[in-house]
């Protein structure tokens, strides 16, 4: 548990929903932050998005869990102040934060902008910050971060489905990058059709990939063909259409948080392939060396994208017009939502509407 | 276990000696057996020396559930051309020639136009496999070759013969992942998982690449050979649970030679952020890590296997020009048995490489 004197440590006065205790429920919650500091942007927040890991973490799965939590890393909003030393951002701009508000800024991950592997990377929520304040997340209706965690959100794109695209957006935006993903004709397939698979599926087409959704669900392949693009559907436990698949895939991600068996997916792999995983199941990933031995194949993972990243990946969404499919709940909705998202129940992330549940935030 | 038909081993015009394992007990003996004439497109030679490769010691024992018997074994095979044929240009009577894992595949997918024939669907291994003409394939552990040109390689002068024979399959299996990740990057460090064969190749190899090189083993006693021999920076003993710890997020590549079932996790936690581990041994049983283990670092598990002919001849000319080649044991081939026991123990420096040529001193080749 959190000290009760930190809510109350700071001078600006916030509103929020926080999580009390493991079972995840939550319920409003009053606390305060820092004054803006020289080096910090302080924004009203809009929209903030529900990730699929602030179900984990109000629930302790991970066994990290600091309560009070108020989570919330897809947070965007207007700016209301600036620090002095804060040149990139002006009063009035339309900003965003995402899972990450401080990191050491000098061992090798941060000097090649990848802070999200720094050793002393601080998250957004359930973290604690350089002054030792432990970090409260964005279903609040103001947040005050370090300029260098912050970024543009493009006037183009819909506010509140530009959010999720600070963590879903970007955990897959990442790795797609980084194996190079984006030669026109080379074949993905996208494991999970929820938050992150549903981005990756328009990434994915708009580098111009073949793409093929691989999914428990039926009744998802009419939308993954006809919204979202996809040129190709799969149900993973068709062994069939599993075999007649086999050896055709450049490139998975997988993002699927639940346990499943990752063999016949390696199995879908060309050779040379690669599986990215970026769900996080609570079991081991099994799977035989032959699989990947006999045809040059890797499997790994990726955790979210670096912030210079996060900056590119929102101006590709720009120019390309790629926001989120979303569902903007009110903030007394959350408990529900939550209930909704852990049965998967959701096209395909929930947003919550901050400003409209905050009639008057006592920003300063 | 499927028995060969009998007629096969008489099929053809020239007459071979050779050794087989007659089922699984994987004991072999002596085996009279015949190969094609050399046609249009083949290179013959009479093998000069032949590795054991721990594979062979799997096959002979059917660990693997695919062998045919009789088997002869043996895809690390060198010796000298005494036959090409009217369309081959590349090589001539005298060479100095070597054949590995392969001796045919399609030449029209994309893993054989990329040079990788060892990934076509098509591939026909060495031994215990079915060539294109429906025979069964016999290795090296014999006193003649007949082999197609495009999976025959030259062997370089300047290396002693026997010490070559196991770079075409143990030399070959580590350099091919190590040029596809880019592992020659001076500087950079590399974890070896094992100090056999392959291992000790992956050491002197990673060395001449100009890395930093740390030999991970359960055998505290090679550490000496590794570090004054083999040239390997630092040792670390998988078991040591500290020295483990304090070597963790400290390799940018690991290479894993080890066939027996280990537990991987441990080793991607040596891993710095985007490292990179390559299983090159064939553990038998499925590996586990966290997903958190490659996640929290964009840390990558994967595998290769043996590597191409073209790649094979450019590891060879490398090998050459830095004047590196296996440590291995000399041995003639009726020890064939004890060596493969010896090597089921690990007791071998690294190599065992059967001196054929001495072993059949008038080879019956036409």
């Amino acid at each position: 548990m959190v000290n009760e004197g930190e809510s109350g440590r700071f001078e600006v006065e916030v509103e929020g929903w926080a999580a009390k205790d493991e079972s995840g429920i939550l319920s409003p919650f009053n606390f305060t932050r820092r004054k803006t500091g020289s080096h910090d942007v302080t924004f009203k927040v809009a929209y903030c998005g529900i990730c699929h890991s602030d179900l984990h973490q109000i629930r302790n799965d991970w066994k990290t869990s600091q309560y009070p939590m108020v989570p919330g890393h897809e947070i965007v909003g207007t700016v209301i102040e600036v620090g002095s030393q804060v040149k990139n951002f002006a009063v009035g701009d339309r900003v965003g934060v995402g899972c990450m508000v401080w990191s050491c800024q000098q061992c090798d991950s941060c000097s090649k902008d990848h802070e999200q592997y720094c050793e002393k990377v601080v998250w957004t929520y359930n973290g604690i910050y350089v002054d030792g304040s432990p970090t409260l997340g964005g279903y609040s209706s103001l947040m005050v971060c370090d300029h260098r965690f912050v970024v543009k959100i493009p006037e183009c794109l819909p506010f509140d489905a530009a959010a999720p695209l600070l963590c879903a957006g970007i955990t897959v935006y990442s790795p797609m990058k980084y194996f190079q993903m984006t030669e026109p004709g080379k074949s993905l397939g996208v494991v999970g059709l929820g938050g992150l698979g549903h981005m990756a599926v328009k990434f994915g087409k708009a580098f111009g990939l073949k793409v093929t959704v691989i999914s428990t669900s039926p009744q998802k392949e009419k939308e993954a063909r006809e919204h979202l693009g996809a040129d190709n559907f799969l149900i993973s436990k068709d062994q069939k259409q599993m075999l007649e698949a086999a050896r055709s895939l450049d490139y998975i991600i997988d993002t699927v948080s639940a346990d499943h068996p990752l063999h016949p997916i390696i199995n879908l792999l060309k050779v040379n392939g690669k599986l990215v995983v970026v769900g996080m199941p609570e079991k081991p990933i099994s799977f035989h060396p032959a699989t990947v031995i006999f045809g040059r194949r890797f499997v790994g993972g990726s955790m979210i994208g670096g912030v210079k990243e996060t900056q590119e990946m929102l101006d590709f969404c720009a120019e390309h017009n790629i926001s989120c499919v979303i569902e903007s709940i009110p903030m007394d909705y959350v408990n529900t939502a939550m209930q909704r998202l852990e049965k998967g129940d959701v096209k395909y992330r929930f947003v919550i509407d901050v400003t409209g549940s905050f009639s008057s935030p006592k920003a300063n | 276990m499927v028995m060969v038909n009998e007629g096969e081993l008489s099929r053809f015009e020239v007459e071979v000696e050779g050794w087989a394992a007659r089922d699984d007990s994987g004991i072999l003996s002596p085996i009279n057996f015949t190969r094609r004439k050399t046609g249009s497109n083949d290179v013959t030679f009479k093998v000069a020396y032949c590795g054991i490769c721990h594979s062979d010691l799997h096959q002979i024992r059917n660990e693997w559930k695919n062998s045919m018997y009789p088997m002869v074994p043996g895809h690390e095979i060198v010796g000298l051309v005494t036959e090409v044929g009217s369309e081959v240009k590349k090589f001539a009577v005298g060479d100095r020639v070597g054949v590995g894992c392969m001796v045919w595949s399609c030449q029209q997918c994309d893993s054989c136009s990329e040079g990788q024939e060892q990934y076509c669907d098509k591939t026909v291994l060495t031994y215990n496999a079915i060539n294109a003409d429906g025979s069964p394939t016999f290795g090296g552990y014999s006193s003649l070759m007949v082999c197609n040109q495009r999976f025959v390689v030259k062997i370089p002068e300047t290396l002693p013969f026997d010490a070559e024979a196991p770079l075409l399959c143990a030399g070959i299996t580590v350099y091919s992942p190590m040029k596809y990740l880019q592992m020659t990057e001076p500087g950079k460090s590399l974890g070896v998982v094992g100090l056999g064969g392959l291992g000790h190749m992956a050491v002197k190899l990673g060395k001449a690449f100009g890395l930093r090189v740390t030999v991970i083993s359960t055998s505290p006693k090679k550490e000496k050979e590794a570090r004054e021999v083999l040239g390997a920076d630092h040792f670390i003993i998988s078991k040591d649970q500290k020295q483990m710890q304090d070597a963790a997020k400290s390799l940018d590549y690991i290479i894993d030679t080890v066939s027996a079932d280990h537990p991987i996790q441990p080793l991607i936690s040596l891993l710095k952020v985007q490292g990179k581990l390559v299983l090159v041994g064939l553990p038998e049983n499925p590996i586990y890590f966290h997903p958190a283990a490659v996640i929290s670092g964009r840390r990558f598990v994967g595998g290769s296997s043996i590597g191409g002919v073209k790649e094979t001849q450019e590891m060879l000319d490398f090998c050459a020009e830095h004047n590196i080649s296996c440590m291995i044991e000399n041995i003639p081939i009726d020890y064939v048995n004890t060596a493969m026991e010896r090597l089921g123990k690990g007791d071998v420096k690294y190599r065992f490489v059967i001196n054929v040529a001495e072993s059949y001193s008038s080879p019956t080749a036409n």
